[in-house]
């Protein structure tokens, strides 16, 4: 019944599906710690915040189904400006240009021209765009809002202002019906037929300032794709990848704490109950079966919603329910060790209770604890995905629960969307997968039984 | 200790968890029940009163009919015991005793197919069809896996126990509700061949009903057995591993009886005991597993019911619910104790 820790590593390791499991914790736990360093802890209440995903393109997929595609789907494209700047007397006129080589088999799903300028007095604004057939249009002509001093103004043009679309109908002719056909279907169109136009295309914004100290902090032009990245982004233009990749540590904490929370909790009150035998005993195992036997999943929606759901707490209701098995099962291994010699020596040598225990009795369960951590971790974090899986998590950290949430929120499945679907859920399994292949090749480590 | 006394401290245990799990429920949604009883109840008066255009008429100022509202409404919550906090015993006790003789109340906005708004009634209703999907799904788990597991424990180390063993453990980690939402996306939006909400749109009344009830059950059956029976038969190979190694079957073997005699007659039969009472527990397990499978399915059973309450945050359906799934998981845990003591006699002479 006892291993000495070095015993017990090396005969663990030799198991081929250990090693798999700890090479997928291996790579979960990079995964987090890229996560916690790239983003750290402050930002994950970003992942709600609609301001942050403004450049990104609504529902598209991930940028390498490309690949496998005849059909290219557009990509979405962040354009940064070549900066021309020029004089004109007192004028001052600032031109950038964008340009990109339109490739692709479909229309763009919209474009933007996001700016961030820094002026005095009420600037013009001019947008044009040259085509790869040498045609040409002005998109949009317009005053930025007045400002009395000068200061920092953040502006956002989108292909959606019906300006544009009439600028564009009366700058280029169109041989069909252009009436129901959204603009940015019609600046990368052939001009007989509603095709899209593969080449060189050229954006260009002109600012005209007459008090001729406009500034530009930032600007950049987005031609709004289909696809995006490699995982794509969701109906709220949230980038996928960081939504998984934050989701790492989270469940990993989830797992982690909750498990050994429960299997401490559970060791102690088992052993404590099988060590004093009796009475005691009797009244700590009633107790034990009445969590064991109240319905888990109802309680912990109900608490939940009552009590709240921040993610520490909802940690400590998992434990709350977590622990009864661990105390089952250590109470009667205690009761086991407890007949041994040298615990009936050291207690007829007057050791008090506590010390046997921890020095004698815990040592003795410790390898069936580290299996029991390692088994309980998936339960735990398909069991929280679960909550927030109904809409019941913590919503400011995103869980790979609360994506797949807000995926059949906007029905997800429905819409065809499948990397909105398949990589979270694929994500708690892979996690959980791990964790049981570590408790299982410890398990049979420390469990002779099962060894054949 | 005798069978009897064994099954009557197995009950009174049983008893006090149910207890216990009312009260935490109670206690937990208590102090908002108030709240939205109190709201209904001063909304039901004021209607009530200026509805009544003979009554409204006899007060001259708009502050005495307000005065003889607040009355009333004083009257109403006094009779109704609103006044007392809802931690007082006696006011926790009328509502166990209430609860406790199937007395759940009206439900707030969730109303039964048939439009009643009685909680009882709506319960009734949903519950037959949670039955139906979850014992015929725990039903077809238990009989592959139980086969699956004979075949696995007498080829230990084949290529069938490998896989089997395999796919056991990979399916575990699987959320159920995860694959259900995969399952609609292949098989009802990809290949059209099921209904993606598991609700028919036939009336219940209809004589189609329970035809079409059966067709939209198809798909949330297929998933819980897909995600089920791994695990068990993993679980039905590893107790008869344990019971093939024990010294009477080395004895039967020596004895010269059939491989096959052994593992189906004697082997299988002590092996019973753990495999009833993880079928017991399955079935209660999957009760509490119901809500999110049957939310995600959209199946017209309590899980879905369960579900809706809280979103809709309707108290008494949720206590009604609550204590119904509670009474049922109980009732299989109890029957998993007895059927297990019945089987292994050291059990109760522990």
């Amino acid at each position: 019944m006892s291993f000495s820790p070095k015993e017990v590593w090396k005969e663990f390791v030799r198991s081929k599906l250990a090693l798999v499991g700890l090479g997928i914790l291996a790579v979960l736990i990079l995964m987090s710690v890229i996560a916690l360093v790239a983003m750290p802890a402050g930002n994950f209440g970003k992942w709600n915040d609609p301001t942050r995903w403004l450049a990104y393109p609504k529902a598209a997929s991930p940028a390498w189904i490309n690949y496998f595609t005849s059909n290219k789907v557009p990509e979405h494209m962040v354009l940064e400006p070549r900066e021309v700047r020029q004089e004109q007397g007192g004028v001052s006129v600032i031109t950038e240009v964008f340009s990109t080589n339109y490739g692709y088999d479909a229309f763009p799903s919209d474009f933007i021209y996001q700016y961030d300028a820094n002026y005095k007095g009420s600037p013009l604004l001019q947008i044009s765009v040259k085509r790869p057939d040498g045609l040409s249009t002005v998109l949009l002509s317009t005053a930025l809002p007045a400002s009395d001093e000068k200061k920092v103004v953040g502006g956002m043009v989108f292909s959606t202002d019906n300006s544009v679309k009439k600028n564009i109908e009366n700058g280029i002719d169109f041989s069909f019906s252009t009436a129901s056909v959204p603009s940015q279907d019609l600046v990368f169109s052939e001009t007989n037929q509603n095709r899209v136009q593969k080449g060189l295309y050229e954006f260009k914004a002109t600012f005209y300032d007459v008090d001729g100290s406009l500034t530009l902090d930032q600007s950049r032009f987005i031609v709004g794709g289909k696809a995006y990245g490699l995982m794509g982004t969701d109906d709220l233009r949230r980038d996928l990848a960081v939504g998984l990749l934050w989701g790492t540590p989270l469940a990993l904490f989830i797992g982690v704490t909750v498990s050994i929370g429960s299997v401490a909790l559970g060791l102690l009150y088992g052993v404590y109950a099988g060590f004093k035998g009796g009475g005691t005993d009797e009244v700590m195992m009633r107790f034990n079966d009445i969590i064991y036997a109240m319905p888990a999943l109802p309680l912990l929606i109900i608490l939940a919603v009552t009590v709240g759901n921040s993610i520490f707490l909802i940690v400590g209701f998992l434990v709350v329910f977590g622990w009864v098995g661990i105390a089952k099962v250590s109470r009667s291994m205690a009761m086991q060790i407890k007949t041994l010699q040298f615990v009936e020596a050291s207690k007829l040598m007057g050791q008090k209770d506590f010390k046997i225990i921890f020095k004698h009795v815990l040592p003795q369960l410790l390898p069936y604890a580290f299996a029991s951590i390692a088994i309980s971790v998936p339960a735990a974090i398909t069991t929280e995905a679960g909550l927030s899986f109904l809409g019941l998590g913590d919503p400011a950290f995103p869980t790979w629960g609360q994506m797949l949430h807000d995926a059949s929120q906007y029905g997800a499945a429905e819409r065809g969307l499948w990397w909105w679907i398949l990589p979270p859920g694929m994500m708690i399994a892979i996690t959980g997968l791990a964790f049981v292949f570590i408790g299982q090749a410890m398990d049979a480590v420390v469990n002779p039984k099962l060894r054949r | 200790m005798g069978f009897k006394r064994y099954l009557a401290k197995r009950a009174i245990t049983m008893f006090g968890v149910l207890m216990a799990t009312l009260l935490i429920t109670v206690a937990l949604v208590g102090s908002n029940m108030d709240a939205i009883l109190k709201q209904s109840v001063s909304f039901d008066i004021r209607q009530q009163v200026t509805n009544d255009k003979s009554l409204v008429s006899t007060f001259k100022t708009t502050e005495q009919l307000d005065k003889y509202v607040k009355n009333q409404i004083d009257l109403r919550v006094r009779s109704l015991g609103l006044d007392q906090p809802w931690y007082t015993p006696q006011r926790i006790g009328l509502a166990m005793y209430k609860i406790l003789t199937l007395d759940f109340g009206r439900a707030k906005f969730i109303t039964s197919d048939s439009g009643s708004s009685d909680v009882k009634t709506i319960i009734l209703e949903k519950l037959p069809r949670t039955i139906l999907l979850f014992t015929t799904a725990t039903a077809i788990v238990s009989l592959v896996g139980i086969i699956l597991g004979s075949i696995s424990a007498s080829k230990v180390g084949s290529k069938i126990d490998r896989i089997t063993s395999g796919f056991a453990i990979v399916s575990s980690s699987f959320p159920v509700w995860w694959v259900g939402i995969l399952m609609i996306f292949l098989f009802a939006f990809i290949y059209p061949i099921f209904p993606a909400r598991a609700t028919p749109s036939l009336a219940v009344t209809d004589p189609g009903y329970f035809p079409a009830l059966l067709y939209h059950m198809t798909l949330p059956l297929i998933t819980l057995v897909l995600i089920g029976f791994g695990s068990w038969a993993y679980l039905v190979r590893n107790f008869l591993v344990g019971v093939l190694q024990e010294d009477f079957i080395t004895a039967k073997r020596t004895m010269g009886i059939d491989e096959k005699k052994i593992l189906y007659r004697h082997a299988l039969r002590n092996a019973a005991p753990p495999i009833i009472t993880v079928l017991a527990l399955s079935l209660s397990g999957s009760l509490g597993g119901a809500i999110i499978t049957e939310a995600v399915f959209d199946w017209p059973g309590m899980g879905s019911l369960y579900y809706q309450a809280i979103t809709l945050l309707d108290l008494p359906v949720i206590i009604g619910a609550t204590y119904v799934l509670t009474a049922f998981f109980l009732a299989s845990i109890f029957l998993a104790d007895v059927l297990y003591a019945y089987f292994d006699p050291r059990v109760r002479r522990q």
